[in-house]
């Protein structure tokens, strides 16, 4: 199992030729408390740094992109239904989507932890 | 965008030492939040919260004229202001278009005003332009600015400004506050009960660690600041307010005291007596918006035909009542409680309704109220 990170702040855990997505805890920690997203259907295909899902924050709203291209497998209900376990469970409970990958080359060229780490205390 | 760093406010180091987040706002470095806008949203509600709102300009218009200098500009009715009394006003260009919302209040012989701090440069120019030259503005530039506000505020500052409980709602005084001399009045930005707190920007850490060390305080940041005055249906200029929108548009008409409607003689008069009489073409209204989703400023209202007729000019997530609630600007014929509207917002359709203001009772004290 590995999880790797995007310079847009996504995570993805691989499992197999499937992997699940959400935002990390830097994420999090920037857009404040969530109180919505949007997930993408199942089936929906979905590509590489496109567009995947919807997180708003009382602030403001923000775009997930999706870090590789896949069909979408499943969304994470209990995230509509309580958007705050973005907040209180980012890297857990608070998964947006899993996807079937359609290219795992993709995952080349994205970050692993210690690479994020550094990443995000240059923000 | 300017590249002008943002200035620093006298409470910047407590406040990062604090744990706050802070952002460039109205040119100033400024904490948006601390532990989290909903919880601090909260607190405010059930217990106290302290605000710096220091960026905001305070004023001093003095001179034998001003007080019948200033009614030529705002539609306040200054003659029969008692002195420590203030009042909500607007400061209008002569089309009646709103150039800042301000309160005034009479001190001892000057008038003390307080303006947006985004605006008040502009404020300043604007006043010193259209004031007679024997009318002095001191624009008290190290003066501090903080409001405690919430049910408990009371308990907090009687315990360390004994008398301040005395205050009724839009009244203020001078008091001894940890040392320093301190202008108190009872008002604020959230619904609730409150003060704010004018102090010399070299005593605000003290006094700010002072009251946030009692057990009822929080500091709060203007994340929150920006959701309680939603919440409390009070407008923010910029974005509910500006030069293009008139009073009675935007459902200010109690600013706009009985004997000025009558007699007239302020900026706008015409035009905003004519709307008074009349009815505006558009106005400013509440609108709760069906779903979880936020409808948020620049979203649009549209007819059946898709044609925009309106704007929202807030919007966001309400804490309290966990649903999303907006400021818009409807056509009059749409402005009636309970009309449904549709909003558009990123080529998507939100059905939302016309609802009271403010979202969340007032809860001001007011000397003789029951």
């Amino acid at each position: 199992m590995t999880v790797y990170y995007t310079r847009e702040h996504e995570w993805i855990r691989v499992e197999g030729d499937q992997a699940i997505v959400g935002i990390t805890d830097f994420a999090q920690g920037q857009l404040g408390d969530v109180v919505f997203v949007e997930l993408p259907e199942a089936k929906r295909q979905v590509t590489k740094g496109g567009e995947a899902a919807v997180v708003e924050s009382v602030k403001a709203a923000s775009d997930v992109y999706s870090p590789v291209s896949g069909e979408i497998a499943e969304a994470n209900q209990a995230l509509v239904d309580d958007p705050s376990l973005a907040n209180s469970d980012p890297e857990g409970e608070g998964w947006f989507f899993r996807l079937r990958l359609s290219d795992p080359g993709e995952l080349e060229g994205l970050m692993d932890a210690a690479a994020y780490k550094t990443f995000c205390d240059s923000q | 965008m300017n590249d002008a760093p943002d200035r620093l406010l006298p409470l910047d180091d407590w406040h990062v030492a604090r744990g706050a987040r802070m952002v460039p706002f109205a040119g100033y470095r400024m904490p948006i939040q601390y532990e989290g806008i909903i919880a601090e949203h909260r607190w405010t509600r059930a217990s106290a919260g302290l605000f710096d709102v220091s960026h905001m300009g305070q004023l001093i218009v003095t001179g034998a004229e001003a007080e019948k200098s200033l009614e030529k500009l705002l539609p306040a009715d200054l003659f029969i202001l008692k002195e420590g009394r203030l009042r909500y006003s607007l400061l209008l260009a002569p089309d009646g278009g709103i150039i800042d919302d301000l309160m005034v209040t009479r001190r001892g012989g000057h008038f003390y005003v307080v303006v947006n701090g985004a605006t008040k440069e502009g404020d300043i120019a604007d006043l010193t332009e259209r004031l007679p030259r024997g009318v002095v503005i001191d624009h008290m530039k190290e003066q501090a600015l903080l409001a405690l506000q919430g049910p408990k505020a009371v308990d907090v500052l009687s315990r360390l400004a004994p008398g301040v409980e005395d205050l009724g709602f839009m009244t203020g005084g001078a008091f001894p506050l940890a040392g320093a001399n301190v202008w108190i009045s009872r008002s604020g930005y959230t619904g609730e009960d409150g003060f704010e707190i004018s102090l010399p920007g070299a005593r605000a850490a003290e006094v700010a660690e002072l009251i946030a060390a009692q057990p009822e305080v929080r500091p709060i940041g203007l994340g929150a600041r920006d959701s309680l005055r939603l919440e409390a249906g009070l407008p923010l200029y910029g974005h509910d307010l500006d030069l293009g929108t008139t009073p009675v548009e935007a459902d200010l008409g109690f600013a706009i005291s009985k004997r000025r409607r009558a007699d007239g003689g302020f900026a706008g008069w015409e035009r905003i007596i004519a709307e008074i009489e009349r009815g505006p073409l558009r106005r400013r209204v509440g609108l709760a918006v069906e779903g979880r989703q936020p409808v948020r400023e620049g979203a649009i209202m549209v007819d059946a035909e898709g044609n925009e007729v309106g704007k929202v000019t807030s919007g966001g997530f309400s804490p309290c009542l966990e649903a999303p609630i907006a400021m818009a600007y409807v056509p009059a014929a749409s402005a009636e409680e309970g009309r449904e509207i549709t909003l558009a917002q990123r080529g998507r359709l939100f059905p939302a309704k016309v609802v009271k203001m403010p979202f969340v009772p007032h809860r001001y004290y007011r000397k003789g109220a029951a």
